[in-house]
This record gives C-alpha cells, structure tokens and sequence, in this order.
C-alpha cells in the first residue's frame, strides 16, 4: 500500500509541475463565468414564460435544464482531464523509457498501476465534484433554483470519471497513447449516443431504442451514472413540469435503482484486474 | 539483461538472480538497474530523481547518499538541475547514481557509457573499479570492447543469446608474438608468448646485437570477439 501512495504522490506531482492544474483552473473559472452569465440571461426570458403558463414551473424547468448542460459540460471536461492524465500510464511511458526505472524497484508492477489509477482517480473526481459545487451554487444564485438531490449528482459526476479513468488505464496496457485517446474518447462518444438514443426513444415512444440506450449504458457505467444524475436534479418533480422536463435536452434522465453503484465498483474492480493481468505479462 | 531485471520475460531456459527468480520481489530489493534507453522526468531535479527512487526502493539513506552518489557521478554541482535541463552526459551519469540508490548487491548497466565524452567515461570507469572495490557485483553490457577489457573482470561474448566465448581477459587474449627492436631494424618473433620474450632477448644479446626495445603482442578483445562471432 505504501508504493501505491508513493507512486499515486509522484502521479500528483508531476500534474503540479507540469501547470496541469493551473491550466484546468484557469479554463474552468471561464468555463464558469460563461455558465453564470449564460444561466442568468435563461432565468431572466424564463419569467416571462412564467407569466403565461400557471401549469408549468418555469424555474425548475429552466434551473434543471441549464444545470443538467453545465453537468454534461462538467463530465465531458473532467473525461478529458482523466483520459490525458492516463493514456499513456503503461506502454506510452514504457515507449518513452520512462516506465522502466520505475518497474524494476521494489514497487513493482502492480502497485505501480493502482497508484496511477488513485491519482487520475483522486484529480478527476475531485475536480468534478468542485465544478458540480460552484454551478449549484451559480444556478441557486442567479436563479434560485437548487437540485432535488444535492450530494447524488455530484457522486454520480465523480464516478463516471473515475470509469472514463479505469478505461484509459486499461487501454494504456494494450494501445499506444495515440490509439488509447481515440478510442476512449470513442468509447465515450459511445455512451453519449446511447443516452440521445435513449431520448429519442423515449419522445417516439420506442421501447426497442430505450433498452438500447439502457443496456449500453449499463456497459459503459459512466453513462448510466450520468443519467441517474440528472434524474437526481428534478427526482421531487411531478405533473407537467416532470413531462416538460423529461421532453427538453434532459430527456437523457434515467433512475438507476440500487445496482448501480455495486455494479461500478465491480465494473472499475475488473477494468483494473484485466489492467493488471495484461501489465504482468507485458515485456517492456 | 532485461529479462534478469524483469522486465522481459524469458521464452526458454532457466534465470536466477541473487538466487532468486528475475523480477521477483526478493530480487528487485538486492538489484539496480540502468536501461540502455532510458527517460527521466523532466521536471525533476537531480536530488528529486534520487529522493523518488529511494522511497520506491525502501532507502533510509535520505540526504546524505543523495549527495554521496552525485558526487560518485560528478554531479555534486547539479543536484539542483533539472533533468530536462541536463545533457545526454549527465543524465547517463544520473542514470548510474539512481541505479545504485539503496546499494543495491548487484548493479545492472546496459551500455552505461554509449552516450558519454571521454570525461564521462573516464568518471564512470573509476566509479566501476570502486564499486568493485566496495564487493559490489556490476554486469556490464556494452560493446566499447576496450572499456570492458579495462575493468571486466570476466567477460563473456554473446551471439544470438549464447555464450559463445567467456573467461578473464587475460584468458581470452590470445599471444600474438614477440617484437624486439634491434641495431638493424624491428623484428617480430610470432607465435612466441610473454614467458619466451627472456630467452629471446638473451639469445640475440648472445649473437652480438644490440636490444633496444621489447613488446609482447597479444590479441585485443575485439580480435577476440570478431574470431568468436566468424567462428559461431
């Protein structure tokens, strides 16, 4: 457990150097200020809607959409960050040279890859869930709107990161860094078009695309997380403001059910086996 | 050499190191290593680089075998550099201070000179013949045949993964002749060894000559090598 920590410190270390944090600070602060801006101007028309309609609740519709853009923004940004910072964790470096000093201490293989997924894990989960806490904070700020579930969402973020983080891992075994970023972010392209399938199913009535759309995100977790927490965001709304919101770009919201969760810690448990078998057996 | 640091694993035949299987936990703990090609972070100074490897090796040697095995190198003065502000030169030399964090029983170097001027070599040689002073085991695998015949002292020549010639290599060179400087002109007596030079030297005195010189010729270790490697 100790090479794990030390290797897992080295991991953050280098993200310091290397400005990795600074830059994504820097970015995600404009990302922010858009948002607010953005949220504010969709609150401010709302109100007229509001006027008009007595049966819909206009903020919650306004709240929950803009809110539910800003989380798919916020894991689009954190899959980013999880993918660079482990798409060339095993063969990249070893390419490079870099791995090989590093294998043959004591450490050793396995906990060599266990530190770099805690590290990924740790940055990404951790940026997530400080991106999720400021756009709450925004949303309620500027439009004093609140999700229904504060703390699920965020969990659902972060662990979906955490996914995208194990599958970089594992493809780094097997993929040079090139390939290993095309194809997660494919992989994530993937989970993305299951979700809009699973929209479009739901407005057409389709009971064909939504088991599409379900069954695809329960292969690639990190999509059903994302669902489940958008469903979080409106879980105490009812009547014709559930439909209008289910019928917006939040169509994508999909309570999970209690297997979710031990279904992605099994899920993470056997990306990191097949990574760790695959690591063994590699020559370097 | 990669498959006795583990990083490779074997297609055939039997390996131990240290008396223990290759890459097992027992034989990393008593094993340095530097790669033939290898990368260091960047970002990391000299003593980072040091401070890294000897948690990941377990060293309690904290500050004070840092500075040993840079001043060991030549890079007392750089401890503080970068590595990606170092050259190919010192970072070969940093490659070799790492690879002794933890003092490690046996020292594996891959062509620990390739990338070295001749003051680097000249560092590295001496550190060599320190190290094998201080009882320390270094394979060394390189082909600057020269180097090798100056502080291996024993040597084996490998050709597709076989052994094809190995001993001392006193034992390896092989006696070329005699060359004695006379009053009329340089002459080589062939085939003679060291042990025949006196008796040559006294029967020319014997015969009225006059000596001025005597050189026993012997074969380099790189005739040895090419007759070993035409051979097989």
């Amino acid at each position: 457990m100790n090479g794990v920590a030390i290797v897992a410190g080295y991991a953050l270390r280098e993200s310091l150097r290397r400005r990795v944090f600074s830059v994504v600070v820097v970015l995600s602060a404009v990302f922010l200020a858009l948002y607010g801006w953005g949220a504010a101007i969709a609150f401010d028309e709302a109100s007229d809607l509001a006027s008009t309609t007595s049966e819909v609740d206009a903020k919650v519709i306004v709240g929950s959409t803009v809110f539910g853009l800003a989380m798919f923004s916020t894991l689009f940004l954190g899959s980013v960050l999880a993918v660079f910072l482990t798409l060339s964790a095993v063969r990249g470096d070893a390419d490079r040279g870099l791995l090989q000093p590093l294998v043959v201490r004591p450490v050793g293989r396995t906990q060599l890859l266990a530190g770099r997924l805690l590290a990924a894990a740790a940055v990404c989960a951790g940026y997530v869930g400080a991106v999720y806490l400021v756009a709450m904070l925004i949303t309620g700020a500027v439009g004093g709107w609140w999700p229904d579930r504060l703390l699920g969402p965020g969990l659902g973020l972060a662990g979906g990161v955490v996914v995208i983080a194990a599958l970089a891992l594992l493809g780094s075994v097997y993929l040079s860094a090139t390939a290993n970023g095309i194809a997660v972010f494919m992989i994530y392209g993937a989970g993305l078009a299951a979700g809009l399938l699973g929209e479009i199913g739901e407005a057409l009535s389709s009971q064909t695309l939504e088991q599409i759309a379900t069954v695809t995100s329960w292969l690639l977790p990190f999509e059903a997380l994302y669902r489940a927490a958008l469903a979080g965001l409106t879980a105490d709304a009812g009547g014709f403001t559930d439909l209008a919101v289910e019928l917006g770009p939040f169509g994508g919201a999909e309570r999970s059910g209690p297997l979710l969760w031990p279904w992605v810690a099994l899920y993470v448990a056997l990306l990191a086996l097949a990574a760790r078998t695959g690591f063994a057996r590699r020559d370097l | 050499m990669k498959i006795a640091c583990g990083l490779v694993h074997p297609t055939g035949g039997s390996v131990e190191v240290l008396g223990e299987p290759p890459g097992s936990l027992e034989a990393r703990r008593g094993t340095g290593y530097l790669a033939e090609l290898f990368r260091f972070p960047g970002w990391l100074s000299a003593d980072e680089l040091l401070a890294l490897h000897q948690r990941l090796a377990g060293s309690a040697g904290g500050a004070g075998e840092r500075a040993e095995l840079l001043g060991l190198v030549g890079l007392d003065e750089a401890a503080a550099v970068r590595v990606e502000a170092m050259s190919k030169g010192m970072q070969q030399r940093l490659g070799i201070a790492q690879a002794l964090v933890g003092s490690p029983r046996l020292l594996m170097l891959d062509e620990p000179t390739s990338a070295l001027d001749p003051v680097g070599r000249r560092i590295v040689r001496d550190l060599l013949q320190r190290l094998r002073e201080r009882g320390v085991a270094v394979l060394l695998n390189s082909h600057l045949l020269s180097e090798i015949e100056l502080v291996c002292d024993r040597v084996a020549i490998m050709l597709a993964g076989r052994i094809v010639q190995q001993g001392a290599p006193a034992e390896l060179a092989r006696p070329r002749g005699v060359e004695v400087e006379t009053g009329v002109g340089t002459r080589v007596f062939e085939g003679a060894g060291r042990e025949d030079a006196p008796r040559i030297v006294a029967d020319l005195v014997g015969s009225g000559e006059h000596v001025y010189g005597v050189r026993v010729l012997s074969s380099t270790l790189e005739d040895t090598y090419l007759e070993a490697v035409a051979d097989a």
